[in-house]
């Protein structure tokens, strides 16, 4: 990391911390310049409801975590957001366009990407070849452009130059002809979110980032996500993990029970009475999650 | 023992119509299946829909020939249409349930008797093949020699000595037509899983959900992948119902999709030469044992009492399945297959 880049990642951090700094750390409060905004999202599975959101929106440019105890509902909601699952009720609008109707791909397309919780690399193929599949609006990704070499090779060409950029990156170069399937946990998730840059995302959703990561690359995986708000994109992720969101995170996102009971920035949260409660159970007899 | 009957049999056929069907329903599938990982237990459906729209075009409304292999081509993109739409967005093992059950409809509407005066029935269809036998540039009574090639009252022999090959002037316009085919589905086939559309198929095969997060309309492609292995198909089944002069609704069996099926694994799954090579060496050696064991009856090398002609042909299926067991257990990925790749294969 050069001093010039921390500098910048000072600054879009100056710059992020500023933007909420005068906001009151209430559920479903109104940001300056928010690129998400969810209005009553609700999804049921039978009786249980899995995710209730009343309001919620999230700071252009910035490091958004969702946090909340197990089966509190982030997953579902991000699913819902990102268009891999349906709600019962709810609109809700990406960059000023409602999202409500697109589905998975087209919220892709609209520049809201997401990784998994479970890292979906594509064992089989290369990790070029997976960075590749990454690249928006190729030509030869037609039918008919496929047969003709001569109409896609050149935009083949560009997209290999910026998937070797961002291995490198990501420090994945020397495994570029390899199976996706033989890097190891923490560089798959490296890859997925090398992957997910090649579409030019402005908004970047990591479904717990950090699961299964080794604590030496944890804190390389920081980096990169420092990095992607310095890039000027916004990300939202999910994460259990408290000291991770505490390094990172601009502002927190607590949900219990598929609601969203509070947010506010790190400092806020970890002294909010009801994220114990949360955590812990509102009688503070139970174990630690 | 004749053995140089033996060995030529099994080359001739190895390279003649029949592995010619099986090689090109096998490419069909290797599309669906090896490079997108459709499960398509219905093949035998898509030919049926190639032999069956070109037999009733020309037999049942008189139509031309050409017209015929068109009408078996719109019958087998409407045949994927039909099984794509409903089942594609379902999990993968929804489509396997779907076209099994297909491709038996499918046989059992051909063999219905409600419009047998049409279909023929469980009897079939002949009497559409004339005007391709009529295209063939081979004379039927020709006779000329050329070195160890000769024709011999329009029957082509290709003698090497130890083997030659031999065929008749309707197999061999068959497979003229057959291996031009087979040439030029390879080459587009071929462009198409290098592309970057191929590179999203074989995504798909890998793990769809990430496919649609990169912003990937995966049903398209998935029902794109469908159609191009059904109208391969469908050229199988004109290939299959001319080089037999007739289309029987009970040869179109799933049997028939499951030797496509080994044929292509046999080869090697996702390797674009892998069902050629698994069709040569599945009829090599079907031709080899079934015509080894019976010489071996004949010139009583096989005890009388052990075997006779009419169990020879079970046999060796017996021993081509034992053949298959092993090949999956020992080289699961097929001749050509990469054991690397099938060793990543745990998610």
């Amino acid at each position: 990391m050069s001093d010039s880049e921390s500098t910048d990642n000072r600054a879009a951090r100056r710059a992020a911390v500023a933007a909420l700094g005068d906001i009151a750390p209430e559920p479903g409060v109104a940001k300056p310049d928010p690129i998400l905004t969810a209005n009553g999202i609700r999804r049921a599975f039978g009786g249980l409801v899995a995710v209730d959101v009343e309001h919620l929106e999230v700071q252009r440019g910035t490091i958004t975590a969702l946090i909340g105890p197990n089966g509190a509902g982030k997953t579902t909601f991000f699913n819902l957001l990102t268009g891999f699952d349906r709600p019962s009720r709810g609109a809700w609008s990406f960059d000023g366009r409602s999202a409500r109707r697109k589905r998975s791909y087209q919220v892709a397309r609209s520049g809201m990407v997401r990784t998994f919780q479970l890292t979906k690399a594509l064992t089989r193929m290369s990790v070029i070849d997976n960075m590749l599949i990454g690249a928006a609006n190729q030509l030869g990704e037609r039918m008919w452009a496929g047969l003709i070499p001569g109409l896609w090779r050149r935009q083949e060409a560009a997209n290999r130059e910026r998937a070797l950029a961002l291995l490198e990156r990501f420090n994945l170069l020397e495994k570029q002809h390899d199976f996706a399937g033989e890097l190891s946990g923490g560089q798959r998730k490296l890859l997925e979110m090398a992957r997910a840059l090649m579409l030019e995302p402005r908004m970047v959703m990591l479904d717990e980032p950090m699961a299964g990561v080794n604590p030496a690359l944890k804190q390389t995986l920081l980096e990169h996500i420092k990095n992607l708000r310095e890039d000027g994109m916004t990300v939202f992720f999910v994460e259990h993990d408290m000291d991770m969101v505490h390094e990172i995170a601009d502002w927190v996102v607590v949900m219990a029970a598929g609601q969203v009971i509070t947010e506010g920035t790190p400092d806020q949260i970890s002294a909010d009475p009801r994220v114990i409660d949360a955590y812990l159970g509102a009688h503070h007899d139970g174990a630690a999650h | 023992m004749d053995w140089h009957f033996i060995f030529s049999q099994a080359l001739t056929q190895a390279i003649g119509p029949t592995m010619l069907i099986y090689a090109i329903a096998a490419i069909g599938l290797n599309v669906q299946f090896g490079y997108t990982g459709l499960l398509n237990f219905g093949q035998a459906a898509f030919a049926a829909m190639g032999a069956y729209g070109l037999a009733l075009a020309v037999v049942a409304f008189g139509f031309p020939f050409w017209w015929g292999i068109l009408i078996g081509l719109v019958a087998a993109v409407g045949m994927a249409l039909l099984l794509g739409i409903p089942t594609l967005r379902l999990r993968a093992d929804y489509l396997a349930i779907v076209t099994i059950a297909a491709a038996e409809i499918v046989r059992r509407l051909a063999r219905a008797t409600v419009w047998a005066e049409y279909t023929g029935g469980s009897d079939g269809m002949r009497g559409f093949s004339e005007p391709f036998f009529a295209m063939s540039p081979y004379n039927p009574d020709a006779n000329w020699q050329f070195g160890f090639i000769s024709m011999e009252s329009g029957r082509l022999i290709v003698d090497f000595g130890i083997v030659d090959l031999q065929y008749s002037s309707r197999d061999l316009w068959i497979m003229t037509v057959g291996w031009i085919l087979v040439a030029i589905i390879l080459v587009l086939v071929g462009l198409l899983v290098h592309s970057p559309w191929g590179r999203v198929l074989k995504g798909i095969r890998e793990d769809e959900e990430a496919v649609r997060s990169l912003g990937k309309n995966v049903f398209a492609y998935k029902m794109q992948a469908l159609i191009i292995g059904g109208l391969i198909g469908a050229i199988a089944g004109f290939t299959f119902a001319l080089s037999r002069a007739n289309v029987q609704p009970d040869t179109f069996s799933t049997d028939f999709t499951f030797y496509f099926y080994v044929v292509l694994i046999l080869g090697g799954a996702a390797r674009l030469f892998g069902p050629i090579l698994g069709a040569a060496i599945f009829w090599g050696l079907y031709n080899l044992l079934a015509q080894g064991l019976s010489q071996g009856i004949r010139a009583e090398v096989i005890p009388p009492g052990l075997l006779n002609s009419t169990q020879v042909g079970p046999l060796v299926f017996f021993l081509l399945g034992l053949g298959m067991v092993l090949l999956l257990i020992f080289r699961p990925q097929g001749i050509l297959g990469d054991r690397r790749e099938l060793m990543l294969d745990v998610r």
